[in-house]
């Protein structure tokens, strides 16, 4: 297997979608080329680090815009 | 000496399928006109509706008028949630709508999501250096949130959005495709992409230290 296929195969890969057969093939490459594995293991992190990161507490005005916004339209709903 | 260990990806349960256990109960007490279990989901995800239409939109303005409108939408459409899916992706699915009509109106010449992109050749990488273990802690938290956004709002709108419903938000590529008018392929050709550049982005912050 080549580094090129890695690439276009990459994405089933991280998604965890590949026949086992051609996920063993992709993983004896990983095993034996470092580039293709630092590849992997980076795009793998980056994903990792994006989904696992916390959202920053909302600024205190937009917090305040959005709750009075919805007081005044809920409260249309409500009366 | 033996081949390096190669880390296996596991399967992993995309949060767009796990729901907090009181979050069908709160949906029900809100249909039925219960404004404070609405406000209790509100105060659940604004800071995840709002960091969305943030990285969306790229303005603080039009971030903060798209979350409104989607809180506001999501509880005037209420009644057609059929809890087919969690609150939650259903809320995003607005949220991404709202988001995407503030970016086109500011930047109607912004290529269109539905538009053929070009995800060729340039996306080999070329910088293959190793990030060594857990590379996120080395920052502190607002650190890290404002690296994260800096780097995703460098990307093309048509990679940074599927970028953000997949790996952010974790909708499936299935739902990615649904929410943005997309094929499947065409998802899947977009975060692969977005997937890479943003592995480049993040390399000088998250590189090993090189020993001498």
């Amino acid at each position: 297997m080549k580094c090129k296929k890695i690439i276009n195969e990459l994405q089933d890969y991280l998604d965890d979608a590949l026949d086992a057969t051609l996920r063993s093939s992709i993983e004896e490459h990983l095993g034996r080329c470092t580039d293709c594995r630092i590849v992997v293991d980076t795009c793998k992190q980056t994903i990792d680090i994006f989904c696992n990161s916390e959202p920053a507490p909302l600024p205190l005005t937009t917090r305040q815009k959005l709750h009075e916004a919805l007081a005044k339209r809920l409260g249309r709903a409500r009366a | 000496m033996g081949s390096p260990k190669v880390d296996p990806v596991g399967a992993r349960q995309l949060p767009s399928q796990v729901v907090k256990a009181d979050e069908p109960l709160l949906v029900a007490a809100a249909k039925s006109g219960d404004i404070s279990a609405f406000e209790t989901l509100v105060s659940r995800y604004e800071r995840k509706i709002f960091r969305l239409t943030q990285n969306i939109t790229q303005n603080r303005e039009d971030a903060e008028d798209a979350m409104q409108e989607a809180f506001l939408k999501a509880f005037e459409h209420l009644a057609d949630f059929e809890g087919n899916s969690r609150f939650y992706t259903w809320l995003v699915r607005i949220a991404v709508n709202q988001a995407l009509m503030k970016l086109r109106k500011r930047r109607p010449n912004v290529v269109s999501l539905d538009q053929e992109v070009d995800t060729g050749e340039d996306i080999l990488p070329r910088e293959v250096e190793d990030w060594g273990p857990s590379p996120a802690q080395r920052y502190e938290q607002t650190e890290l949130s404002d690296i994260l956004s800096k780097t995703i709002g460098e990307l093309d709108p048509p990679f940074r959005v599927v970028f953000q419903l997949r790996d952010i938000e974790e909708l499936s590529t299935e739902e990615t495709a649904e929410a943005l008018g997309l094929s499947v392929p065409a998802v899947k050709s977009r975060l692969l992409r977005a997937r890479l550049k943003l592995r480049q982005k993040l390399n000088p912050y998250f590189k090993q230290e090189k020993k001498s």
